[in-house]
């Protein structure tokens, strides 16, 4: 059996986070939005509709982007989660958030760290997108601002930089 | 903010195992797996399990075995089945059903189990606790009247689910498994007419897999009408599966509509098709009658008669992309997704 809640009060589990372990403890009914921005104080991660239907919660877990808002923070233990604090290497910002800069990819920015996280798993796996493919990866994130556009020329944009990236390592 | 109320969480290993605590805990006892249909319903206040049962470690429900057909764990992710190369190649309308379901997040989290047994929706009942309240609820939670049709006896939500129609079409069956026994039923013996009591399966049972059986020389496919290219529930899901003769005559067809009832609607139009081939005429026929027996109701996107006016048409594309036409351009106008 694995974690079991079934007498009231906080579980205490071990969370990984941007590649660092962390010890939480929090009531069995928070989700991973609630445990990321309240219990670990990474408010990156965007608290949006709550229920599934905006994509501002995404984060990645073991690589691919889910929706922190609908993920039980005691089904997490022993994944990987990534969030927008875990992209920029110190004072380096990471290729996507600087295309998103860059190009009006952000306005309000409230989506931002949801929309980036999702362009990283895309990236990660599909190094070239077509942009066709980059707006179905990218369908569940909303924008209420820049009339997705920008978004999709800032991931074509830092997928051209990463492909650079590891020309110039290699 | 709405936050999740409290519950007791299990997480058990095993089949048996999960089998054992949902007898145990009874009837306030509810399965978990993706979590994005009962989550956000938790959230509102629509339901308010006692227990949670999750599946996620649940060994074996991640299964796709080929054998005779193809057998698919009720535990693999949207995402997972589309990603099937088998399901891809040889049950196309499963993998274009399985394809827009929902957004990109949401199928990289939802099970196939979980969207078959998915919960029925309305206007009147996916809302907070307190708009609930505001109309004093109705008969699906805490109230009486069915506020789509006021004098309606049963409660009239909406089947939601885009799997289920396009795996009737395909013949599958389901096994469902609790601490007594393990049962197989036909799919569409899953479903009940009743936006209540919409699944036959007991609150002790576990959707642990999906049978599809072999279809040498059948053809699929699966249409959704929806307001969004992304995020949205099916207005109109149809899923059509035929066989045909190496000259085109149709020996088999099924059709199964999708949104336009408490439960996925295998209608007997595909009938008409059996020894004639899919010409413009009998399509248009099937439309017609496949079409009189689609009742959607009020209680959902866009308009109801406009939603029911286009269900002929959406069966014509279904089937003239089986016939072979080029649709890939109406698909991408309808969908904006290319399948």
């Amino acid at each position: 059996m694995g974690i079991t809640a079934t007498v009231p009060g906080k579980v205490h589990i071990t969370l990984k986070v941007n590649g660092e372990e962390m010890e939480v403890s929090f009531a069995p009914y928070k989700t991973l939005l609630e445990v990321l921005r309240e219990d670990l104080g990474l408010t990156g991660t965007k608290h949006g509709c709550e229920l599934g239907e905006c994509g501002a919660c995404a984060v990645l877990v073991d690589g691919a982007p889910l929706l922190s808002c609908l993920t039980l923070a005691i089904e997490c233990e022993g994944r990987a989660i990534e969030t927008i604090e875990g992209l920029a290497n110190g004072p380096e910002l990471h290729p996507l958030q600087e295309a998103f800069a860059d190009l009006g990819g952000s306005q309000c920015g409230y989506c931002t760290p949801g929309a980036i996280m999702t362009a990283k798993a895309l990236l990660d796996n599909e190094p070239e997108p077509s942009s066709q493919r980059i707006k179905e990866a990218m369908a569940g994130n909303l924008c209420r601002c820049t009339g997705y556009q920008q978004i999709v020329e800032s991931v074509e944009k830092a997928a051209g930089c990463c492909r650079h990236a590891e020309r110039v390592k290699a | 903010m709405m936050r999740l109320p409290w519950f007791k969480y299990h997480a058990p290993r095993s089949v048996a195992e999960a089998a054992h605590i949902l007898a145990a805990e009874g009837g306030d006892a509810m399965l978990i797996a993706g979590g994005t249909d009962l989550l956000p319903n938790m959230k509102r206040r629509q339901q308010t399990p006692a227990t949670l049962v999750s599946l996620r470690q649940v060994e074996g429900l991640k299964r796709i075995a080929n054998g005779k057909g193809l057998t698919l764990g009720a535990g693999l992710t949207l995402s997972e089945v589309v990603a099937a190369p088998q399901v891809r190649e040889k049950y196309r309308g499963l993998w274009q059903a399985a394809a827009q379901v929902a957004s990109p997040h949401l199928r990289n989290m939802g099970t196939l189990g979980g969207n078959l047994c998915l919960d029925t929706r309305c206007l009147y009942y996916n809302q907070n606790e307190d708009w609930r309240r505001a109309i004093d609820f109705c008969m699906k939670r805490d109230g009486q009247t069915c506020w789509v049709a006021t004098r309606s006896k049963r409660c009239l939500a909406v089947s939601s689910t885009d799997t289920a129609p396009a795996l009737i079409s395909l013949g599958a069956k389901v096994r469902l498994i609790s601490a007594e026994g393990e049962r197989d039923l036909a799919l569409n013996e899953l479903y009940c007419n009743d936006g209540i009591d919409y699944l036959a399966r007991r609150p002790d049972e576990i959707l642990t897999e999906v049978m599809l059986p072999d279809l040498a020389g059948w053809k699929s496919t699966y249409w959704k009408l929806r307001r969004r290219g992304s995020f949205d529930f099916p207005l109109l899901g149809v899923a059509a599966a035929v066989r045909t003769a190496p000259d085109g005559t149709v020996e088999e067809a099924r059709i199964v509509l999708g949104a336009v009832s408490s439960h996925p609607l295998l209608t007997e139009a595909g009938q008409l098709l059996v020894g004639g081939k899919l010409t413009d005429e009998a399509i248009a026929a099937v439309g017609k009658k496949a079409g009189a027996v689609a009742k959607p109701m009020d209680n959902a996107d866009l308009d109801l008669y406009w939603r029911k006016d286009v269900v002929p048409e959406f069966i014509a594309y279904a089937l003239r992309e089986l016939r072979g036409d080029d649709m890939s351009e109406t698909r991408m106008r309808v969908t904006r997704q290319l399948l």
